[in-house]
């Protein structure tokens, strides 16, 4: 019981930002919170000194591009799971976009594999709704949900299930498994050569424009079906005040719709586009002022039930280019839970259990993930993230775990360091380092 | 002046007239027998271009050796879509070779920008057209061919057509502009907007809905979707050019609908006040946008914005590479 290797004293933190407790980690469970848990860590235990800082369930992110197979020069599953654990990540799903497109048991169970050999978080792919993400035919759903990566997350993401009848079939099909379907919403003929947000900005650069109706036309037909057959839908990444609204009256209505906003829709705006730095290009794009008020406003009242990273790493040859050449995507995982104190903590509108309800406890929740998104409490599994909210720092990328480096905070001072992650006892980061 | 002339925005009256006055001295050195000044004389002025335009590149190339520059041609055609050698890449060559000035047309909105903040190169860039953003150096001659046409009369008034006045020191102000067509797609008008907003002049811009961009009423100028009610209110009227592939993304329901809306003949001219003038940046659809008779009329100034392209270019360069006083390289000859 007080071998050090498996037994952690974590000393004085603050468990979802409430009164300081000391928090006893032994054999892969939380043993103890409080009173009694030095006694029941016992004397060779590892102490890690938490004085002041925070202590949350370790963060679920529901939304990585983690490129392997097939983009090995931008992230593999090994450094983007690095790059999770860094950030606070016990868990990440991985998107199906990769080459070949993870359509297949093979290739779930493959990512699957990679992830549990690497070791610094647990990896839940992302089945392909369709072949090939073409759209067409529905992939071989069930097959992946019975496989051993156990997938309960389908999405296209990249692509839009743009046509309704396959999207129909596809949220009735995975209910025979009580999966979800994770619809990346974008009108594919209101976006057609889309550069960014369309609007005054759009209109000045000459940059052909992204309209949030392509993303809100897709969503109220989306929750129109899930409703009509009785599914579960989940809406990734939404990035316009119109949005947040069709999903607050689809709950309102109860029907079970679930929804993602990413930390760069929390903060940034379009008029950084006009820069022309490809940094700041994004899909879906950074949308007005006024859309970030109502994201982080749907997020702190619960209508978005989760913030996800949609980490999409490149390399730099990718962005050093011409806006309209340029990939899209930024990586997120390492800076996320810095901009979500920056945007949503330090600003009031959310707190410390607020994050721990919109970064684990609820996407685990859609993942359906037995183990992760867990209260922190005897008995539990040790999944652990423990924070410094009082560090102040500037984002240097060349600092990342990840393979790329498009971060668009490069320089940026950001609030809040993750200083250890536990994966089932087992510390992943320790000191702000690779354990 | 800037270092750089990326957007019409940059430029503040002052620098706009500048330029203008500029160019107004320019053009006397074309109507010389030896039309060339040693101004720019051991400077490196590159043409960079990435997308086809023999007119464009043509008028700076001939800008620039008259004022005795060295011009290499850079064709990178269709290298940022393949990536086979990229902006990036393009741009440390040149400036290995020492390039003082980029002149860069890009089918891509903000490829000049990006070249010239983005430390690859030290030279002055040169925007001649970026995509659907700007084309500052069109602007600046269609200004030029305003100010001689309706300000150029001794008094500032406008010059009986045919005649090209000399507009020096003058602006363009209570001066009613349209803009005539294609506006989403336009980047003559994005910088037009700007250039003779700053000038003092009055634009009005006229398309279906479907050719205005979202977002156009924040613009300094105003919108209407008649041309007709337009046309006696206007001292210009500028007709930009349609591309015919527009119709197969359903902006407007057919060419013949276009031009019987949209496009400018005899019978919509003769609505215009006795003075003003009708201009297009050219390739032109005649019979699309403009007729035939319309554009070979004594009202139209296009060759002769051609023509004004050149002093107009000649002027940014030499502003822009802070070539010798100019007065003091005239008298050298
Ligand atoms: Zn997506």
């Amino acid at each position: 019981m007080t071998t050090s290797q498996t037994t952690h004293l974590i000393r004085g933190a603050r468990p979802l930002g409430g009164a300081a407790a000391d928090v006893a980690v032994v054999d892969g469970l939380v043993a103890a919170v409080g009173d009694g848990a030095a006694a029941a860590a016992g004397e060779g235990a590892h102490v890690v000194e938490a004085d002041g800082l925070i202590l949350l369930p370790g963060l679920v992110d529901l939304h990585t591009h983690l490129r392997e197979p097939g983009r090995e020069d931008s992230e593999t599953v090994a450094s983007g799971t690095r790059a999770a654990a860094r950030g606070g990540y016990t868990a990440v799903h991985a998107m199906a976009n990769t080459f070949p497109v993870a359509d297949t048991a093979g290739v779930v169970e493959q990512v699957k594999r990679l992830g549990d050999e690497a070791g610094h978080c647990d990896v839940h792919p992302v089945g392909a709704v369709t072949v090939g993400l073409e759209g067409k035919q529905l992939a071989e759903l069930g097959a992946m949900a019975d496989s051993a990566a156990r997938v309960r997350v389908f999405s296209d993401d990249g692509k839009c299930v743009d046509d309704a009848l396959i999207m129909r079939r596809a949220l009735e099909y995975v209910k025979a498994f009580d999966g979800v379907v994770a619809q990346h919403a974008q009108e594919p003929r209101l976006t057609t050569a889309a550069q960014m947000n369309e609007g005054t900005v759009s209109g000045e650069l000459g940059l052909a424009g992204w309209p949030a109706v392509a993303e809100e036309a897709i969503i109220a037909r989306d929750v129109l079906l899930a409703a009509h057959v009785g599914s579960r839908l989940h809406v990734c990444h939404v990035s316009t005040a119109g949005s947040v609204e069709l999903i607050r009256w689809a709950k309102s209505n109860g029907w079970d719709v679930t929804a993602e906003v990413t930390p760069h829709h929390l903060l940034l705006t379009d008029e950084l586009v006009r820069s022309y730095d490809p940094v700041y290009k994004v899909n879906p794009p950074l949308r007005t002022a006024r859309d970030v008020e109502a994201l982080r406003a749907g997020l702190a009242d619960g209508t978005i039930d989760a913030v996800a990273t949609d980490h999409a790493p490149h390399p730099a040859e990718d962005k050093e280019c011409e806006w309209a050449v340029a990939a899209m995507g930024m990586v997120g995982l390492e800076t996320a839970l810095s901009i979500v104190q920056h945007a949503m903590v330090d600003t009031g509108l959310l707190d410390w259990a607020g994050v721990a309800d919109r970064m684990s406890f609820r996407p685990a929740r859609i993942g359906r993930l037995d183990g992760q998104g867990r209260p922190i409490a005897p008995g539990e599994p040790a999944n652990l993230t423990l924070l410094d909210p009082a560090y102040r720092g500037t984002v240097e990328p060349s600092g990342f775990a990840s393979r790329s480096r498009n971060t668009p905070y490069r320089g940026m001072e950001l609030p809040g360091r993750v200083v250890a992650t536990f994966l089932r006892g087992r510390p992943t980061v320790l000191d702000g380092s690779i354990a | 002046m800037k270092r750089h002339l990326i957007s019409a925005a940059d430029l503040s009256v002052e620098d706009a007239i500048l330029i203008l006055d500029t160019a107004e001295e320019m053009s006397q050195v074309a109507s010389r027998p030896i039309k060339k000044l040693p101004t720019l004389r051991g400077r490196t002025v590159v043409n960079l271009f990435f997308e086809d335009s023999t007119r464009t590149r043509t008028s700076f190339e001939l800008a620039a050796k008259r004022l005795s520059a060295d011009v290499i041609n850079f064709s990178a055609k269709g290298s940022s879509v393949s990536k086979g050698e990229s902006l990036k890449d393009t741009a440390l060559t040149l400036q290995a070779m020492g390039a003082d000035a980029v002149v860069i047309r890009h089918s891509a909105s903000g490829a000049p920008h990006r070249l010239a903040h983005s430390g690859w190169i030290h030279g002055s860039v040169l925007n001649a057209g970026d995509g659907t953003h700007e084309h500052p150096t069109q602007a600046l001659l269609d200004a030029f061919t305003m100010r001689r046409r309706l300000a150029g009369a001794p008094d500032g008034g406008p010059v009986p057509h045919g005649e090209a006045g000399d507009g020096t020191g003058r602006d363009l102000a209570g001066r009613r502009v349209a803009i005539v067509g294609d506006v989403l797609h336009s980047r003559v008008v994005r910088s037009n907007v700007h250039l003779l907003t700053t000038l003092g002049a009055e634009v009005t811009l006229v398309a279906p809905p479907t050719l205005l961009p979202i977002g156009v009423e924040s613009w300094p100028c105003r919108v209407s979707y008649d041309l007709d009610e337009v046309l006696p209110k206007s001292d210009a009227v500028m007709m930009l050019r349609v591309q015919r592939e527009r119709m197969n993304a359903a902006f407007f329901p057919t060419e013949r609908e276009y031009s019987r809306r949209y496009g400018l003949n005899a019978e919509r001219v003769a609505r215009l006040p006795e003075h003003a003038i009708v201009m297009h940046p050219g390739p032109m659809n005649r019979g699309m946008e403009i007729t035939a008779e319309v554009a070979d009329s004594a009202r139209s100034t296009i060759v002769e914005q051609v023509t004004n392209g050149v002093s107009v270019r000649m002027a940014a360069l030499y502003l822009l590479l802070g070539g010798a006083d100019l007065a003091a390289s005239d008298s050298g000859r």
